[in-house]
């Protein structure tokens, strides 16, 4: 576990870096090799609209190993977490906001149901 | 009281000049080598000047072929080349490293007591990474260029490039990195090198301002340099990404584009709102009115600045209710804005004003800023973007917040800490002077703009109707004006560098770590790193200005 220090004496901070044993380091690469002959095996089947979503699934997984092990993040808290969720939260807003477009944009101005369930409505007050 | 810099003759005092930055080492290997802030701060500052005139060139033949309604220079061909070298080359290669990369390099550490920036040779490498970048740029330039606009939007990119577009979408994902590691490399400084006794809310609202900046850096540059490189992909691979002939989205692409570029715009304006509230409260000689809400209203704006892309694609064909929702979060950015122009003119309310050269860029900055951000509400308006989108109207009014607001505050800025990076200081009626200039050539040329747009006259065509020609020419005319009030300081800040009065370490008596240390400052900042034991701008207590030897 990284622990930053202070040195009284000093004033400067000391960090301590998590050794991470290189067997882990090569476990770690190896899946990644195997996530990636997986990837490339997948995309040659037709697996109909789950093509996007297996191709990313396995991607997230191979990113999520990256960040954990390479990047230290298991080994560090804080801080360096804070940036991480920001990161993922500012990508959450990117495709969240292009979607509204993407997904809205067939959408008539008004929609045939709110017209449809409307009128008998008021039909059925006014009259 | 007045905080002019007087200036009295002693023929005999160019005596030894104390050890600094800028005589501690000569020579070329010297600058090319160094790690110190302040002096890639000016590295930085060359280059970027360097590209200021390339893109102040191509405005200017623009300016000229716009003289007459039929153009008098250029083929249309080479109009389009001209404002696409105009947008690129000042966007990406002038206003985005503008006050952070010169201002923000030198001042800093300066400004919260450290040594240097937390990872000094990173910092080398931005530059020499953003300096590939302006030299791919270059070559593009000066080999046929390159006619999509500043925003490289399919398919003038793609299906109907005639120009190099894959080379300069590389120079500016190159040159992207070198904004990432300044923006990584100021949050990194801000949060772990400040002084004793420097706690965040004692720090110089420019402080405040660099860290919402770095913050877009870091969030915002890697999605451009993605959708650069994606463009790349799909025109070299073929892939269908963003081109409809081949299965993809034309807008995805402005989508991309604008998730940076939008927040962009905060990159350029951000800093110079800093670079404002220094200013604004150093000759006014008085505390910041509301420090907190100055500062958070930086953050706000960083924040907010990602949810309002949508506004520059009301009619490309985004859905009218993604439009809607985007109309919406545009018109919250007037809030943190207004806070802030509300705040400076509540700072200057009885306070001790003098109106030295910066004081005059900052008052400019506030007018001209103001009109640029309430033409932006038209623009954020559903209705009446239909009727503005594409014209002149835009033109002049991201013209008045990049021009009127950022350079204004460049300007200001580098006249008010300049004492400090040289050590001497540049002639004042001078310097007032072209500040004037700048501020008239300015509304000379980009007022008509607004009519023009409001009239209905189209951007990027190098033809118009006869009707607007005198229009037209009045914005030339301002343009001319405009380029005369940036050579002026060009020639006396150059000038003074050899000439000018030597300085002591606080010319204008204001308050801030970087005025207590010697000008130019030691290689290492400060001789004994500073306590702080008060908060900013604490007028109170501010020493008299200097007496300024020549």
């Amino acid at each position: 576990m990284a622990s930053h220090s202070q040195d009284p004496a000093h004033g400067h901070q000391q960090v301590e870096e998590h050794i991470v044993p290189v067997s882990t380091y090569l476990s770690i690469f190896v899946a990644l090799l195997i996530a990636t002959a997986l990837t490339t095996w997948i995309a040659f089947q037709d697996l109909g609209n789950w093509n996007v979503v297996v191709a990313l699934t396995i991607a997230v997984c191979k990113a999520t190993l990256v960040v954990l092990f390479f990047m230290h993040v298991k080994y560090n808290k804080g801080l360096t977490r804070v940036v991480l969720i920001g990161a993922l939260f500012w990508l959450g807003i990117m495709i969240t906001f292009t979607l509204s477009d993407e997904l809205t944009r067939h959408w008539e101005i008004y929609p045939q149901a709110w017209t449809g369930m409307i009128v008998p409505v008021m039909r059925h007050l006014l009259f | 009281m007045s905080t002019t810099a007087t200036v009295e003759n002693f023929p005999n005092s160019s005596a030894e000049p104390q050890e600094n930055y800028l005589n501690a080492r000569y020579g070329v290997r010297s600058w090319l080598l160094t790690l110190d802030h302040k002096r890639i701060g000016l590295l930085y500052l060359g280059t970027i000047t360097l590209m200021f005139v390339v893109g102040g060139i191509a405005a200017t033949m623009m300016r000229l072929n716009l003289l007459e309604p039929q153009g008098t220079l250029v083929e249309p061909e080479t109009y389009n080349k001209l404002f696409s070298t105009h947008g690129i080359v000042m966007v990406f290669f002038f206003l985005v490293p503008s006050i952070p990369a010169t201002l923000g390099n030198f001042l800093i550490p300066l400004m919260i007591g450290a040594r240097d920036v937390a990872f000094p040779r990173l910092n080398l490498l931005s530059w020499y990474i953003f300096v590939t970048g302006c030299l791919l740029m270059l070559y593009v330039v000066f080999t046929g260029g390159i006619d999509t606009g500043w925003t490289f939007y399919p398919p003038y990119s793609s299906s109907y490039a005639h120009t190099d577009v894959f080379l300069a979408a590389m120079a500016i994902f190159i040159a992207g990195f070198s904004s990432i590691l300044t923006g990584m490399n100021f949050v990194v400084t801000i949060h772990k090198m400040r002084a004793p006794g420097m706690t965040w809310f004692r720090l110089p609202l420019f402080i405040w301002s660099m860290y919402a900046t770095a913050l877009i850096f870091v969030l915002g540059t890697p999605v451009i340099a993605v959708t650069l490189l994606l463009l790349g992909v799909e025109k070299l691979l073929h892939v269908g990404i963003f081109d409809p002939a081949l299965g993809g989205d034309p807008v995805l692409f402005q989508h991309m584009f604008w998730f940076y570029s939008h927040p962009a715009v905060y990159i350029m304006i951000l800093p110079s709102m800093g670079v404002i509230s220094e200013l604004i409260t150093a000759f006014s000689r008085k505390r910041i009115f509301g420090y907190s809400f100055v500062a958070f209203s930086s953050l706000a704006i960083a924040v907010i600045s990602f949810l309002v892309w949508g506004h520059h694609m009301f009619v490309s064909g985004q859905s009218v209710y993604a439009g809607l929702i985007f109309s919406v979060l545009s018109f919250l950015v007037a809030i943190p804005s207004a806070v802030k122009v509300f705040n400076w003119t509540a700072t200057l309310y009885k306070g001790s004003i003098s109106y030295e050269a910066p004081m005059l860029y900052a008052l400019g900055f506030i007018g001209l800023f103001t009109i640029g951000g309430l033409t932006g509400l038209f623009l954020a308006s559903l209705s009446t973007d239909v009727h503005l989108n594409g014209t002149y109207f835009v033109v002049a009014h991201f013209h008045y917040v990049m021009v009127g607001g950022a350079v204004m505050a460049y300007m200001g800025g580098l006249h008010y800490w300049w004492p400090k990076i040289t050590g001497r200081l540049y002639p004042d009626l001078w310097a007032r002077f072209a500040a004037l200039i700048i501020f008239v050539g300015f509304n000379l040329t980009f007022f008509p703009q607004f009519v023009l747009g409001y009239l209905g006259m189209p951007r990027r065509y190098a033809m118009y109707p006869a009707e607007f020609q005198s229009l037209n020419v009045l914005s030339s005319a301002g343009a001319s004006v405009l380029a005369v009030g940036y050579v002026i300081p060009l020639i006396y800040l150059i000038w003074s560098m050899k000439y000018g009065p030597v300085v002591g370490p606080n010319p204008f008596g204001t308050k801030g770590l970087e005025w207590t240390t010697q000008s130019p400052p030691p290689t290492e900042n400060f001789l004994r790193t500073p306590i702080v034991t008060e908060e900013a701008y604490n007028y109170e207590t501010a020493p008299e200005p200097e007496v300024v030897r020549v």
